[in-house]
């Protein structure tokens, strides 16, 4: 019975370029606004349709400049030369030959880069190819891994570099013949020739000091004040701990984890704990002198889950115990860093700190902050001092870290503003990530929490990492966006890069491309692996070269350019009054779209908006970037919230800022043995029908709404009480019942959860409750509390700005 | 009447003083004329087994810069209940309490054979006896492994409720808090870092959270000490958690790199020491006892660097101002050292090595306090071992032989003054009319502080004859001497002893022969031999040397390290100890009769005699060649020569006898002729015969030394030749 949203539509969307809206009227009128709401572009079509046409066949990247499938769909990929859109997504795949093209159409050239992503179980990892003590192939010149796009010549004694044209002698070793079609024999043998994605072990030369790294160490600092420990918070740490150090992550084939451990917890001074397999309980190490933080033992502080299970036990069962009558409130922050960090160095080993923290560290130490947080900064030129650090102090600690390859990922429990801004200097600078859970409470948090710190825990990760993006000489790597620090203009530095940490690089021309040879972009990442071996993960692409604007927007990706924009706007804020960032945003899609207009449209009236087919979702996605919380805060939305959000999207790849900006919104009351997720709808209101529920994800946060009039048997089926008065709105998962629709809603639930890096929080929200509110700033089609525009109203203004530019 | 020397030892039993001079010359002219000056040695607390304390307050002078204690000197009016102070001539009120006094009801304080007598008074709160183990973890396996063994014995020893602390320290410092179950829990410190006493305070948590004052509430009494901190705790209540700390303490974890010295922190640790007791304990009996096993390393109070390439700085380097480290290290320790005895504790030093351990720079921390410095080859031998128990002796009614903060107040007639002090005590600078301007030793006071001290403790005290030449003293005129020292009693009591003496005058023209008869050679003898020490410490070089005689000498040659050692001991040992270590006692075992003292010389090494030395720091026993050729071919366990094993065994008992009490424990040395350590013996004696004169003097007997020391009879021979020439 339920029909799906204009699915009629979808074959003429598919068989036209563009799409055309308006009227043939040249005033924007009331009747402008009908045509604007009826026709306005769906993007649950387009993902509907991308789904059904593109998810059944493997993606094959042999060929270049394909647009790959959308990242809503499920597909597989199958390597053919080209590195799988899972690693790089392109804003665009045909770029232009020149610069003045591509300064006239505005269309960024942005690469999204995910080097180390999570494959599905049914693709192969990268293979590990290892050259021994010579290491891998690379151009004399460039310094240009060994690729399939490297050209052998003079019968394999020599290549030609595919980025920079120079030649370099084959090294005897790596000499092979080649066929009659210039391909080497060996060809389908060696990853690197064949393949878009591989690894190369590294020699010592890729080593810091020359010399093999140590396996890696995580460290654990768990805040010990007062409210951690009242909350319960401390309990609930030390008792995950406990089983989850047996999950640290290890190299595919080893039995245990490489990886050592060491504990730490602090109020305004510091408790190292001596967790040596020998001794019979652990020892605490007091260390009061934040001012100079040092670390008070060698042995003994980094040990091995296996030989120190019965002394880190006793630890773990104490820690609750020792501080349970604490009364210290204050806390120190920047010194727990600095001894993880001196901790490391002393251990001559790169690793990772996971800091749990409660509060603004206002104990005198280094890195103390005050209370700064001040709202009436929103709309003035001083809001951007909102999203700075209150002091450089941290920025400076963040690049000794870097060195070291030490990576800060943060976990909050904030009760009051304690200033993200500041506190996440170090994690975002060191590619490590910030949990946030504001007015935690064990009963409704700790699933979320506990979910959170084990996938982080468990996570694929590299250590001391650095990247480097090469591309074909006519474009360079001019601008990254990500969780890291650059000592210059080229290497991107991470202390720390898990597989949900993205970066996206922006390109710009400084020569001309040619459409025969095309662009190669290859991305090189030099990491150490969790257990301790030193690995270049290579990553190639080919994109296609145009000198027709047409072919250009014909191969766009609308999900990355919105990637790109977002990332590129909330860098913005921290320099420019918002409005500024707002205006440029709305001023550079207007440009972008007005350009296809003149350029590829064929004439037509100007009343009519003509979009781009791969672009006719900007302007619904542009809005919802507009009107994200770092952009148009509603007065419920804490300073906090927005440093976190700024950070948090700033690491994110296509799908997650695809569902942040844009959520899905699924029905729940459908055909219950359908195994698939059901068919998206509008994020409106209107569309919500007061008989049904419905479920709201974001990659954050998971609403599930109910109408209030849902059949009793729905609300029976799905909460365990009789009545839609009685569904408790403060509860943090779904009961688990045995019926149908239930298990099929937390499947659905399950589902999602596992395809997000982060566990959603589950919100209840009734229908004209307190609750609905926040859930109706998710609607994003809908006009907002805050003064963000609805998606007719947006359409009709981007129009307006687009025949603007044209007139 | 019996002779002087009689009234001399009587005297010293009774009040533990020995004067210089026992007559006085009367007047400033003629003491100065005297060479030798008017001096005592006092022994504050000297063992008296007839002195039983009383248990109530002293009387005192009521003129408020006198307050001398009433003593059998003073003249009483029994029938008004008056009496006079002897000092100031006030006339003083009795208390209500001595209401009942008369000629045949005196209290003890009158009677004169209590012209030493010891009160036990009240006065606020007892608190317990307090040791700060701080304990260096740079040791060899072997060494620390001893040490511990020791500290963990010592806790037997301890009263009960005395307080005990631990600190451990090599590249950092560890502060142990010893209440704790579960886990062990310490606060570490970098051992680079000098800090000061509130911070150390603040990041031992001891900073007291200032209470708010609420209106209308009195006042606690801020002076209330808190009775226990986290690190100090009573024995009783943790002796097991210690011992087990202490027995899993390990060696310094961090790596020490070819080349190097172990990095160790002692400036840094005696500085958290002091801290910790001057922020919870200030003004109450306790003991930083410091087991160190080398030099410094690291942070304030280095003494040395961590290369081992560059030595410790020698005797040479320091004259020739050279050495690096050696002024400010010498300025942290004496600020600790001030500090300690400012709140009334004291340092006690063990250094065990076999190198250096920079006791030149730290000798103060025990020196200014009272503390015990050890010196010792290893904390693996018995020396130290010994010693260390020693110091938890006890006394013969089984109390410890240690007292506490101890303040010792001087008071003179008249026609003396107080020139100054020498031992281990720092001056409270209280002026008053009786302090001379001229200082010898310690001077400008009349009071000194002693942190701790035990029975054998002993001052010397120099006073200066005030009275003018032109204002002779009226025949049969005496001056008096009051020394009160209140101190802390081992059982925590608070007691006062006050001592009285008085002397005769007498005119140096008419009387000269009494007071010539009444001089004090041995009491004069340490008395100048510490003023000489006290000088070498003060001015060094050569002039200094002058003074003393040829073993004073070599006392300032052995290595720096050594001497500081030394003349701490002789600072404070009383006069029969000081002796030997003046003069050595030499005595010959031989089949020729008993045992015998002999002259330290050379010639008294024969080979059928067994020697036996006591240098104070050394019993070196020696078997001459003969005697040591027997006992090779096993004579001693055959039963008809039975005689030759008593022979051997002779001068073993009567070592062990001074072994057992002998406090520190001396280097116990057993060889033979022609053994390696038989240099210990031939360095102390006099060279009679050296290779120089050697075929002057008969073959057989003696041994011939190798030395460009003059010998005794040339020194003579010289010292009486200048004599000669000085006097025309």
């Amino acid at each position: 019975h339920y029909p799906h949203p204009q699915n009629s539509n979808h074959k003429l969307l598919s068989t036209v370029d563009n799409v055309c809206l308006g009227s043939p009227f040249h005033c924007l009128t009331d009747i402008n606004f009908v045509f604007y709401s009826t026709l306005k572009p769906s993007l649950q079509i387009l993902m509907w349709y991308d789904r059904s046409n593109r998810g059944s066949e493997p993606f094959v990247t042999g060929v270049r400049g394909q647009v790959p499938p959308l990242v809503t769909t499920n597909f597989l990929v199958k390597d053919q030369g080209n590195a799988s859109p899972r690693y790089i997504r392109c804003t665009s795949y045909n770029i232009p030959c020149t610069s003045d093209m591509a300064k006239q159409s505005q269309v960024p050239l942005a690469a999204v880069i995910k080097p180390l992503a999570t494959l599905p179980p049914e693709e192969t990892l990268p293979y590990l190819v290892d050259h021994g003590e010579s290491g891998p192939v690379r151009c004399n010149r460039c310094k240009a891994y060994m690729c399939p796009f490297m050209q052998f010549i003079e019968g394999g004694r020599r290549f030609q570099c595919c980025f920079c044209s120079c030649v370099t002698e084959v090294p005897p070793h790596y000499f092979q013949h080649l066929d009659h079609t210039g391909k080497r024999v060996d060809f389908y043998d060696r990853p690197e020739l064949s393949l878009g994605s591989y690894e190369f072990l590294a020699t010592v030369d890729y080593c810091k000091n020359n010399k093999f790294p140590s396996p890696p160490a995580f460290i654990f600092m768990i805040d010990v004040s007062y409210n951690a420990v009242k909350s319960g918070l401390v309990r609930l740490i030390c008792e995950e701990l406990k089983s989850l150090l047996d999950y640290l992550p290890r190299e595919g084939n080893m039995e245990e984890s490489a990886i050592r451990v060491g504990f730490v917890t602090y109020n305004k001074v510091l408790h190292f704990y001596n967790v040596k397999s020998s001794l019979a309980q652990p020892q605490m190490m007091v260390v009061s002198d934040v001012a100079d933080m040092f670390v008070p033992l060698l042995d003994g502080f980094l040990v091995n889950v296996n030989e120190s299970r019965t002394v880190i036990a006793s630890l773990l069962d104490q820690i609750p115990e020792m501080f349970a009558d604490t009364r210290e409130t204050e806390t120190v922050f920047a010194p727990v860093i600095q001894a993880g960090l001196e901790a490391l160095k002393a251990a001559e080993c790169s690793g990772k700190l996971f800091i749990f923290h409660t509060s603004l560290p206002i104990a005198e130490a280094p890195g103390k902050l005050k209370n700064r947080d001040d709202k009436k900064l929103i709309n003035t030129d001083k809001e951007k001092t909102l999203f700075q650090p209150q002091t450089s102090f941290y920025n400076n600690l963040a690049k000794d870290c870097v060195a070291q390859g030490c990576c800060v990922d943060l976990f909050l429990f904030p009760n009051q503003y304690l200033d993200v801004a500041t506190l996440g200097v170090v994690t975002y600078q060191t590619g490590g990530s910030i949990y946030k859970y504001a007015y935690f409470q064990v009963r409704t948090d700790q699933d979320r929490f506990l979910n959170d710190l084990r996938r982080d825990v468990q996570k694929e990760v590299g250590f001391d990492a650095v990247m480097r993006v090469r591309t074909s000489t006519g474009i360079r790597a001019t601008d990254f966006f990500g969780a890291f620090y650059m000592s210059n203009t080229t290497d991107v530095e991470m202390a720390g890069l898990d597989c949900d940490k993205t970066i996206t690089v922006e390109f710009k021309h400084d020569d001309k491309l040619s459409e025969d040879s095309g662009a190669l972009l290859q991305c090189a990442l030099l990491y150490t692996s969790c257990a301790g071996q030193r690995r270049l993960r290579i990553h190639n692409l080919s994109l296609n070269c145009c000198t027709q604007l047409a072919d250009l927007y014909r191969n766009c990706e609308t999900d990355t350019l919105i990637n790109y924009l977002a990332k590129y706007a909330y860098r913005g804020v921290l320099n420019s009054p918002v409005k500024t960032v707002r205006d440029a945003l709305i001023n550079q899609c207007a440009q972008i779209l007005a350009c296809y207009r003149k350029n590829c449209a064929s004439p037509s009236s100007a009343g009519q908006l003509i979009l781009p087919e791969c672009m006719k979702l900007l302007p619904v996605y542009l809005n919802c970037v507009l009107k994200s919380d770092v952009l148009q805060p509603g007065p419920e939305v804490t300073t906090d919230d927005r440093a976190y959000i700024r950070q948090l999207v700033t690491s994110m790849d296509v799908a997650e800022t695809n569902v942040f900006f844009y959520p899905r919104l699924l029905p729940l009351v459908t055909d219950v043995d359908s195994d698939s997720l059901p068919a998206a709808i509008r994020n409106s209101e209107e569309r919500l029908s007061k008989g049904d529920i419905y479920l709201l994800e974001n990659g954050l946060n998971i609403f599930v709404w109910v109408g209030v009039n849902v059949q009793q048997g729905l609300i029976q089926n799905l909460f365990g009480v009789s009545s839609f008065s009685q569904i408790s709105s403060d509860l943090s998962t779904l009961p688990v019942l045995e019926n149908p629709f239930s298990k099929k809603v937390r499947s659905i639930v399950d589902m999602l959860q596992v395809q997000r890096s982060r566990y959603m929080k589950l919100i209840i929200v009734k229908q004209e409750d307190k609750l609905e509110m926040l859930f109706k700033h998710f609607l994003v089609e809908d006009k907002s509390l805050s003064g963000g525009a609805s998606y007719v109203d947006f359409l009709c203004h981007m129009h307006k700005e687009i025949r603007q530019l044209l007139s | 009447m019996a002779t002087y020397l009689e009234f001399i030892q009587q005297n010293e039993e009774r009040d533990g003083v020995r004067f210089s001079w026992n007559v006085w010359p009367s007047s400033r002219l003629e003491a100065t004329r005297m060479v030798v000056p008017l001096a005592c040695l006092l022994t504050p607390l000297k063992e008296r087994l007839d002195l039983p304390p009383v248990q109530y307050e002293p009387v005192l002078c009521s003129r408020p810069t006198c307050k001398a204690v009433l003593s059998p000197l003073c003249q009483v009016d029994y029938r008004a209940k008056l009496w006079a102070c002897n000092f100031c001539f006030q006339r003083n009120q009795f208390p209500p309490a001595y209401a009942g006094i008369s000629e045949v009801n005196q209290p003890a304080e009158l009677m004169p054979q209590f012209s030493t007598i010891e009160y036990i008074v009240q006065r606020g709160p007892q608190t317990p006896l307090i040791f700060l183990y701080v304990v260096d973890t740079c040791l060899e396996e072997e060494d620390l492994q001893a040490l511990k063994e020791s500290l963990q014995m010592s806790l037997s020893l301890l009263p009960a409720d005395a307080l005990v602390g631990l600190i451990t320290f090599g590249r950092m410092v560890q502060v142990h808090e010893l209440s704790c179950e579960g886990i062990s829990k310490s606060y570490v410190f970098r051992g680079t870092k000098d800090l000061t006493a509130k911070q150390i305070q603040d990041m031992l948590g001891l900073s007291r959270p200032a209470v708010p004052i609420q209106q209308g509430r009195p006042l606690q009494t801020p002076e209330q000490p808190v009775i226990s901190s986290r690190f100090l705790q009573p024995v009783h209540k943790i002796d097991m958690n210690l011992t087990d700390l202490l027995g899993e303490l390990q060696r310094d974890p961090w790596p020490v790199t070819q080349g190097k010295r172990p990095l160790r922190s002692t400036g840094v640790a005696l500085s958290i020491a002091v801290g910790l007791l001057e922020g919870t304990f200030p003004n109450t009996g306790a003991r930083i006892m410091l087991f160190t096993g080398g030099p410094p390393t690291q942070g304030p109070g280095m003494v040395v660097g961590d290369e081992l390439k560059t030595p410790i700085r020698s005797w040479h380097d320091i004259e020739k101002d050279n050495a690096r480290f050696m002024k400010k290290a010498t300025k942290h320790y004496e600020t600790l050292a001030n500090r300690t005895a400012a709140n009334g504790h004291c340092i006690d030093i063990y250094a065990c090595a076999l190198d250096q351990t920079g006791l030149l720079e730290m000798k103060c921390c025990a020196n200014l306090t009272g503390g015990h410095m050890v010196m010792g080859d290893s904390f693996n031998t018995s020396l130290f071992k010994q010693t260390f128990q020693r110091v938890f002796n006890k006394g013969f009614n089984g109390e410890f032989r240690m007292a506490f903060g101890a303040s010792l107040d001087v008071k003179t007639s008249r026609e003396l003054k107080i020139a100054g002090a020498i031992g281990p005590c720092i001056s409270l600078n209280a002026k008053g009319p009786c302090v001379s301007e001229n200082e010898l030793g310690i001077g400008g006071t009349s009071q000194w502080k002693i942190c701790s001290l035990d029975p054998s403790t002993t001052l010397a005290i120099y006073f200066e004859v005030v009275n003018q030449h032109n204002a002779p003293i009226p025949q049969g005129g005496r001056g008096a001497v009051q020394f009160v020292t209140q101190y802390q009693h081992s059982s925590t009591q608070k007691r006062i002893r006050v001592t009285t003496i008085a002397r005769n005058w007498a005119d140096a023209q008419s009387q000269l022969q009494h007071i010539e008869a009444a001089f004090d050679q041995e009491a004069a003898a340490v008395l100048m031999a510490r003023l000489g020490v006290y000088r070498a410490e003060s001015e060094e070089g050569p002039d200094v040397l002058r003074w003393l005689d040829r073993q004073l000498i070599r006392l300032g040659r052995t290595l720096r390290n050594e001497s500081s050692y030394y003349r701490h001991h002789f600072a404070r040992q009383d006069l029969t100890q000081s002796l030997i270590m003046i003069q050595p006692i030499l005595y010959a075992y031989s089949f020729h009769g008993p045992p015998e003292p002999v002259l330290l010389d050379s010639s008294s090494i024969l080979p059928d005699r067994i020697l036996l030395m006591d240098t104070f720091f050394q019993i070196v026993i020696y078997l001459g060649e003969t005697i040591a050729q027997w006992q090779k071919a096993g004579y001693q366990d055959m039963p008809e020569y039975e005689n030759f094993k008593h022979l051997l065994q002779a001068p073993l008992d009567d070592a062990q006898e001074i072994l057992q009490t002998r406090f520190p424990m001396p280097r116990y040395i057993h060889t033979e002729h022609g053994g390696s350590q038989a240099r210990f013996l031939l360095s102390k004696v006099n060279p009679s015969q050296t290779h120089n004169n050697l075929y002057a003097w008969g073959q057989e007997s003696g041994a011939p030394i190798l030395t460009d020391d003059v010998s005794l009879q040339v020194f003579m021979d010289h010292l009486k030749k200048l004599a000669v020439s000085s006097a025309s």
